[in-house]
This record gives structure tokens, C-alpha cells and sequence, in this order.
């Protein structure tokens, strides 16, 4: 032990070192070309089904205009991203804790039957205590609904993956049942429809003063502030820090006296409350009711935003507002050029292959990335 | 077959893990490599077995320069490896694991084990093996397994035989037929390369020895010439204490007390069979055993990770046998694991998360639901100094540290709280000699002031050299009972007890 080191001060020990380039590699460089090279793909993929380079131009400005090209689209992208990114934090949250949660469909749907029932139950409580109440049911029922899930992985060991699977295809059914139950069915229509929300259940339009047609609504302020909650859950709180122990290392979780347990279902309800927040953004911020599979897919394209996020709270805001923006601008595409929004849904794939195979990245890339080194094992 | 290695340089990034080595192997004759983990062993080895290709220097075979373009051509050479850990398939025979990838073959594909267990009896008959063809590996030995494992690289020809650290799993009496083999195999002329960190073993079986540290060879020499406080100061670089001072310590009250504790495994089979023990205040109680005669259980029953199926577990007088795992934490029993990557440590985790993974929710640590880190990371950067655990900050994660300055972490962790019990299950395992020096000081310092120490450990010199005394795990049971205030106590009696002569 020479002097140096002894006197080896304190500050520097707490002196936080920069994120080492390899971080940086893996959470921007790699994304971004993740992205370009899903865009690339798919300009090939058009070439190869005899769309003239020209529309193919045309198709990927129009992806831009309807993204960002205009107010009214930053308030779609904004609109598509919102039940994205709250769906997505949840799911992210479950990856975390070493869950892989493919429920969030099935957790939307309930979150929003919820907070639609509430609604239209409660109407006559001012918007004060009416918006809040119907978001809570929302979060309450995503919450339980997940829940079951937890349980049945912590008594029994049942893996999540098939549980929630299996959950998603009940919610769809459960869904039209109640959807034509006389309490919640509208009146006087015959097909699975429900009563509309008042509009003090309505998660209000931010900019109709501008012009009534634009959709963004106070569903954004939700998301911030659910970024901000998971970021402080899993980084701040105690209980995220068991949720990130038994993720990364469940025997280490073990050993230090974490309960999986309690871990896992406590986990499983955050995610599912925040999928629930999802559903009750719908149905309370777009739809105004609840109708037969009004998730449209959000559950499942949240599993992509969340690992296209790496799983961080920051991360999968960008990316739901990239989802988001794909989204957006996939429909202008389909008006402008033609192209079918199908090959948004191809694009979006192809960025989850690429994210999920850096190496790829990397061999496509060389000179994006520093050389890699190994060291002594 | 002469191996020559000349220059040999390997560099990752910045750091030189082989820095000009010269290195000759020559047959009938056993090379002891000594070196601690991080001192380029295992890159040089790595080198020869065509996994690595250097950066600058050359290999020689039989004085010609040879290129490996990967390690199918290390073999083709006639150098083969046996790997520290061992490379079985559990559910299959030995014959099989032996021919596993160069099976003999006949017409349309068949497979021709009859000509694989020929060749293995063969290899038996020439080298004194004893190893039957047939034999399921996940029923053999550990001894044995690795007899396999020397059988599998002589079955592909090889004349240069490298040992990684062979001797870390056996017992004494497994280490003393593991050298007849040596002998038999350097008779018939096979050069051998012995790897290890052990000074009593490299200095018994070795003809010649090589230290490595940081990347150099630092030492050459016969071992004839060479003593243990030399070896270790040429590993270490610095002069180094074997004989652990230890002030004698009137032990106090019992602090943990066992009675007729069984404890069964997953699969229901007994692992811990009616043992009773109790350990003091102020003494260190070592339980020797070859691994998995049911200490790790025993631990995992006393830290409260597995239930007892009979008996109880009393501490300071409470009975705790159905007490939790946090409960017990905060009691006061200290535990350091058995296998600190996996349930000692979270790899990703920074070196200051590690250290309150186990008392994050401690007042001292966290307000309501929130986790205090500014807090946790200026206690954190106290006890790394304290403990000497080498780091470039408290952020670092600790994947990126030194299996040493892993396992002073965890025991920093785990000494840094008001612990009066310290269960250490094998504190010292494949630590440079540096690390486990000063290891050993902390348990013996933890002692002196009053706490109680379990310490379970396969190397017996460890639990020789720290317990004042000395339980004997067996199948389960404690055979034999050693105190050292009565005496000295007998190494080879305590190693027949381990394999189980005293039943």
C-alpha cells in the first residue's frame, strides 16, 4: 500500500466520472442509427415493390410534415405519443425489476373501461373531482388487473409472460361483455359501444383557442409528471431499489433480504397502474367512451418503446415522442404519397431489430463507435 | 515437444496484460506459473491455446515459428488445456464427454463409442488414471470429473498439457492423487504447465517456476532454491506475513447456538444432518469440509435463506429459526457469501449501491421512502478507504473491480455495521495472496473485538491458520471437532476427516 494511495482523498472517490463512451454509444449513437437504418430498409423495401424513387422522397417528407411540419402536427405526435410513453414507463419499470410484462393491453383496456365508468357514473361531481377520480379508477383497475398477474408469479411461479398473455385475450372479451351490459352499453344502440364521458370526466384540449381541431390534451402534463414519479421511484425510492436489485440479480436480492414476493407484486401494480393511466388517457383525453379494442395495439408498441428507451424514464419519453411521431406522420404519408401505413409499422419493427442487435449496429457502423478492447478476465 | 514463447506482448487498449514474456516449456518437466489474478496468467495461456493472437513476440514448436489462427490449431499442435472450470456434460458418460466434438465415426455417420471407450482404457492403462469409460459424470467425483478432463485433452493428442488452477477443488488427499498423475504424465514425457497461486503445491510438484505480476515475468528458479516468503514476495512485490498474528482471546458468551439442526435440499435430499455447534463470543469456529457436504445449507439456514426442517437456531439467546433474513441483518449477524458475484454483489450496481444493498432501509441511510444517497456515497467513500478497496470512485460499477477488491467490498459492507456475529463462507476464495491477507486481518481484528466468526472454508490452511476451533462437515454431519487451545492440531488427521475417515 504505497502513500498515494492511502491519501487517495475523498473527493475524489464521490468525483462522479463521466458516463464512459461506450454508455454514450449504447444509449444515443446507437438509436439514432437504429433509426436511420430503418428508414433506409424501408425506402428499399418500397423500391422493391415498384414505388418510383420520387414518391418514395415524397412519402418521407410527408413522414416529416405530418411529425413536426406543423402545429396541428406536434399536437398529433404529441396526441399518439402520450398513452405510449405512460404505457411505456410501466413496462419499462417491469423490466427493471426482471419483468417482462407483456400485459399492458390488457391493462389499458381495463384502466380505461374504469375510468370511462366512473365518468359517466359520477357525472354530476364538478371537473375538479371527476377528472382526477376517473384517472384513479383508471390507475386502481390497471393496477389490480396486473396485479393478478404478480400474484400468481409470486405464489405459484407461473411466468408473467404467458399470464399476462393470457389476461390480454380475457380483457379483450371481458371488454365486449361489459360493453353491452345495459348500465354501461349507450342508449338506444345496439352494437358494444359505451355511454360517452361528461365533459367534466374530459381531460381537457390545450389549444382549441388556437383552433378547435387540434387534439393535444392535458393528458402531456400526466406524462411528465409520470416520468418524473418513475424516475424518482426507481432511482430516489427505497422500493425502487429493490425493484432494480432483484431485477439485475434476484439471488443477490435474496441474499441482502429483499422479498421477491412483495417485489414482484408491487412492481407488476406500478406498471400496471401506469398502463391503466394509459387506457384512462384514451378514453379520456381522445375517445370520450370506451369502444371494442380502443387500445388499438398501444399495449404492445409500449413494449417497443420501452426497450428502444433502454428502459430509463428519459429514454422512453423520447422514444414514445418518436413512436409517436412515426405515427403521426405514417398517416400523412398514407394521404400525401400514397404508401400504405403499414410500412410505418415495418419501420417501427426494424428499429427494435436494430436496437436489440447493437453488434449489427456496430458491423453496419464501424466508424460511428470507438474500437472495442477487451480486457483480462 | 519444446514450446518456446518469445516476446510475447498482448495489449488491450491501453493496458498490457503480457509485456515481452519469455517462456520455455520442455518436455517430462512441470512448469509452475505463479502469479496473482490480474498478473496476465490466464491471457498468456490463452495466447498459447490459440484463443488470443499476440501482439508482437513469436511461438516456437520444436524450435519452429508457428502461427495459431485459433485453437483448433493449438490442438492440432499437441497443446491442450484443462480448464479450472470444468467443461462436462453432466448427463452424459465419460466415453461420451471424451470423444464430445472429435467422435469416432463409421459408415453413414454412426457413432463408434465402442472405439472411444478403447481408447479411453488406453489412456487409463498408460497414465494411471482410473477412470471408468462408462461412468456417469454427474455421479463422479470432483476428483474424478477432472481425471476426465485430462483424458479428454489426451484423447486429442496432446503433449503440452496446461493446468489452470487444478488443484482449487480437491481435498488434500484428492491433491496428493491428483500429483501422482502429474508424475505419471511428466514420465511419459508430456510438458506440463501448472498454474496456480498455491506457494506449497508450485514449490512441491513444479521443476521449474515462473512469477508473473503485472504482466512481466518477474522470478525464474528452481524450486529447490526457492522458499514460500520468497515466491510470495516475488507474486506480491512487497514482503508478505503467512503466520496471522493472533492475540489469544478468552472467548465470551455463546452468541449462536444450534441444536440438532436439519436442513433439507430443493430436492428434498438431507443436506445437514442433526448438527449441533455453537460458536462464542470472541473466537473464530472454522468448519472445514470438501465443498457441498452441506455447509452452504447450513449457512443459508443460519443467514435465514432456507428453512430448517428440524431443530433450532438460537441467537443471543432468541430463537431465530423462523426469523427473517432482514430480521437477522439487523440482530446482528454479518454475512459474507459463499459466492459474492452471485449473491454477494450486483455487477451493474455501482460500488455505493452494493454497499447498502443490505441495509439501504436503514435509518442511517434513507427518510420515508427515499433513499438518501448523497448520504450513502460519502459513507461509502469512507469505507472504501477503510477497507482499501481499490476504485476509481463510489460510481463505479463493481463489475468493473478486481475479484479482491470485490470481496473487500462485501466485507466492508458487512464489518461496517455494528455486527456481533460474521458468518464467512469462503472469504478467501480465488483472491491474490495480497486480498486475503488482509482479509484475514479484518476477521481476526472482528474477533479481538468480541464478535463471534463461522468461518467455512474448503482450503484448509485458511481455516488451519484463523480458527481457534475446528468443526469437520462430512455428508452433512460435523465428524470430528479439533480445539486449538488443546494443541496443535494434525492436518492430515483433519484431512482424513473431510473425506470422511472418521465415520
Amino acid at each position: 500500500m504505497n502513500e498515494t494511495q492511502q491519501t487517495m482523498s475523498l473527493n475524489h472517490l464521490l468525483k462522479a466520472q463521466r458516463g464512459g463512451r461506450s454508455r454514450f454509444e449504447d444509449l444515443v449513437v446507437v438509436p439514432i442509427f437504429a433509426v436511420i437504418v430503418a428508414l433506409i430498409l424501408g425506402a428499399l423495401i418500397m423500391l422493391a415493390t415498384n414505388v418510383e424513387p420520387a414518391r418514395i422522397a415524397q412519402s418521407y417528407v410527408a413522414l416529416l410534415e405530418g411529425s413536426v411540419g406543423s402545429l396541428n402536427a406536434v399536437s398529433e405526435t404529441l396526441t399518439a405519443a402520450a398513452p405510449l410513453v405512460l404505457a411505456g414507463l410501466g413496462l419499462a419499470l417491469g423490466f427493471r425489476a426482471g419483468l417482462f410484462n407483456i400485459g399492458a393491453e390488457g391493462q389499458i383496456l381495463m384502466g380505461g373501461m374504469a375510468a370511462v365508468v366512473v365518468g359517466f357514473s359520477f357525472s354530476s361531481l364538478s371537473p375538479m373531482a371527476l377528472l382526477p377520480l376517473s384517472l384513479l379508477a383508471g390507475a386502481l383497475a390497471g393496477a389490480l388487473y396486473a396485479s393478478i398477474a404478480g400474484a400468481l408469479r409470486a405464489a405459484t411461479g407461473a411466468h408473467e409472460v404467458i399470464t399476462t398473455i393470457m389476461l390480454n385475450l380475457i380483457s379483450y372479451r371481458l371488454l365486449d361483455y361489459m360493453l353491452r351490459l345495459p348500465s354501461v352499453q349507450k342508449e338506444g344502440r345496439a352494437d358494444p359501444i359505451s355511454k360517452s364521458v361528461p365533459e367534466a370526466a374530459e381531460l381537457p384540449r390545450l389549444l382549441s383557442a388556437i383552433d378547435p381541431n387540434l387534439r393535444v390534451h392535458a393528458g402531456v402534463f400526466l406524462v411528465l409528471l409520470a416520468v418524473v414519479v418513475v424516475y424518482w421511484i426507481l432511482f430516489r425510492s427505497k422500493i425502487g431499489f429493490e425493484f432494480r436489485a432483484s431485477g439485475e440479480n434476484a439471488e443477490a436480492a435474496r441474499f441482502a433480504g429483499i422479498r421477491s414476493g412483495i417485489v414482484i407484486v408491487a412492481a407488476m401494480a406500478t406498471a400496471g397502474a401506469l398502463a391503466g393511466l394509459a387506457g384512462a388517457n384514451q378514453v379520456l383525453g381522445v375517445l370520450g367512451r370506451a369502444t371494442p379494442g380502443f387500445s388499438a395495439g398501444i399495449g404492445f408498441d409500449a413494449i417497443a418503446v420501452a426497450l428502444l428507451g433502454r428502459s430509463h424514464p428519459v429514454g422512453v419519453l423520447l422514444a414514445g415522442l418518436l413512436f409517436g411521431a412515426l405515427e403521426a406522420g405514417g398517416r400523412q404519408m398514407q394521404v400525401d404519397a400514397g404508401v400504405s401505413i403499414d410500412l410505418i409499422g415495418i419501420i417501427q419493427a426494424l428499429i427494435i431489430v436494430f436496437i436489440a442487435a447493437p453488434l449489427l449496429v456496430r458491423a453496419i457502423f464501424p466508424w460511428g463507435f470507438r474500437k472495442t478492447t477487451g480486457r483480462e478476465g | 515437444m519444446q514450446v518456446e514463447l518469445r516476446g510475447i506482448t498482448k495489449r488491450f487498449g491501453e493496458i498490457v496484460a503480457n509485456d515481452s514474456i519469455d517462456l520455455t516449456i520442455r518436455e517430462g518437466e512441470v512448469l509452475g506459473l505463479l502469479g496473482e489474478n490480474g498478473a496476465g496468467k490466464s491471457t498468456l495461456m490463452n495466447v498459447l491455446c490459440g484463443l488470443y493472437s499476440p501482439d508482437a513476440g513469436e511461438i516456437l514448436i520444436n524450435g519452429e515459428p508457428t502461427v495459431f489462427r485459433g485453437p483448433a490449431d493449438a490442438i492440432q499442435a499437441g497443446i491442450g488445456m484443462v480448464h479450472q472450470h470444468f467443461m462436462l456434460v453432466p448427463v452424459f458418460s465419460v466415453t461420451e464427454n471424451v470423444v464430445l466434438g472429435v467422435e469416432p465415426t463409421g459408415l453413414l455417420d454412426h457413432l463408434d463409442l465402442e472405439k472411444g471407450r478403447r481408447e479411453v482404457r488406453e489412456i487409463n492403462e498408460a497414465y494411471g488414471l482410473h477412470v471408468d469409460p462408462d461412468g456417469l459424470i454427474e455421479t463422479l467425483p470432483v476428483g474424478v470429473q477432472q481425471r476426465v478432463e485430462i483424458i479428454k485433452v489426451l484423447f486429442r493428442s496432446a503433449d503440452v498439457l496446461i493446468l489452470d488452477e487444478p488443484t482449487a477443488v480437491l481435498t488434500p488427499q484428492e491433491v496428493e492423487e491428483f500429483f501422482q498423475i502429474i508424475d505419471y504424465l511428466r514420465d511419459a514425457g508430456k510438458a506440463l504447465v501448472f498454474i496456480t497461486h498455491k506457494l506449497n503445491e508450485i514449490l512441491e510438484i513444479s521443476d521449474r517456476i515462473s512469477v508473473l505480476r503485472r504482466g512481466k515475468i518477474v522470478g525464474e528458479g528452481d524450486p529447490a532454491e526457492l522458499t514460500r516468503p520468497k515466491l510470495a514476495e516475488m507474486m506480491v512485490g512487497r514482503p508478505v506475513t503467512f503466520d496471522v498474528a493472533k492475540a489469544p482471546v478468552d472467548p465470551g458468551p455463546v452468541l449462536l447456538d444450534v441444536q440438532d439442526l436439519t436442513v433439507l435440499r430443493d430436492n428434498d435430499e438431507i443436506a445437514v444432518d442433526q448438527v449441533s455447534l455453537n460458536v462464542r463470543s470472541g473466537e473464530i469456529v472454522g468448519i472445514a469440509g470438501v465443498q457441498g457436504n452441506g455447509q452452504s445449507a447450513l449457512i443459508e439456514t443460519l443467514t435465514g435463506l432456507r428453512r430448517a426442517a428440524h431443530g433450532t437456531v438460537r441467537f443471543d439467546g432468541h430463537d431465530i429459526t423462523r426469523v427473517s433474513v432482514r430480521k437477522r441483518h439487523t440482530m446482528g449477524i454479518a454475512h459474507i457469501p459463499e459466492d459474492r458475484q452471485r449473491a454477494g454483489l450486483i455487477g451493474k450496481f455501482s460500488v455505493a449501491e452494493n454497499m447498502v444493498l443490505n441495509n439501504y432501509y436503514s435509518s442511517r441511510f434513507s427518510s420515508g421512502p427515499q433513499v438518501n444517497w448523497s448520504t450513502v456515497h460519502k459513507s461509502t467513500a469512507r469505507a472504501v478507504q477503510d477497507f482499501d478497496v481499490r476504485t476509481p470512485s463510489v460510481f463505479e460499477p463493481v463489475a468493473h473491480l478486481s475479484g479482491g477488491n470485490q470481496q473487500k467490498l462485501v466485507v466492508a459492507r458487512e464489518l461496517s455495521r455494528e455486527a456481533r456475529l460474521i458468518i464467512a463462507g469462503q472469504p478467501t476464495r480465488g483472491l491474490d495472496v495480497g486480498s486475503i491477507e488482509y482479509i484475514h486481518e479484518r476477521l481476526i481484528e472482528s474477533r479481538e473485538q468480541g464478535c463471534g466468526v463461522l468461518l467455512i472454508s474448503s482450503e484448509l490452511d485458511e481455516i488451519m491458520a484463523l480458527a481457534d476451533r475446528i468443526l469437520v462437515m462430512f455428508k452433512g454431519h460435523v465428524v470430528a471437532e479439533y480445539d486449538t487451545a488443546e494443541g496443535p492440531v494434525n492436518k492430515s488427521s483433519i484431512g482424513l476427516a473431510m473425506a470422511g475417515a472418521a465415520l
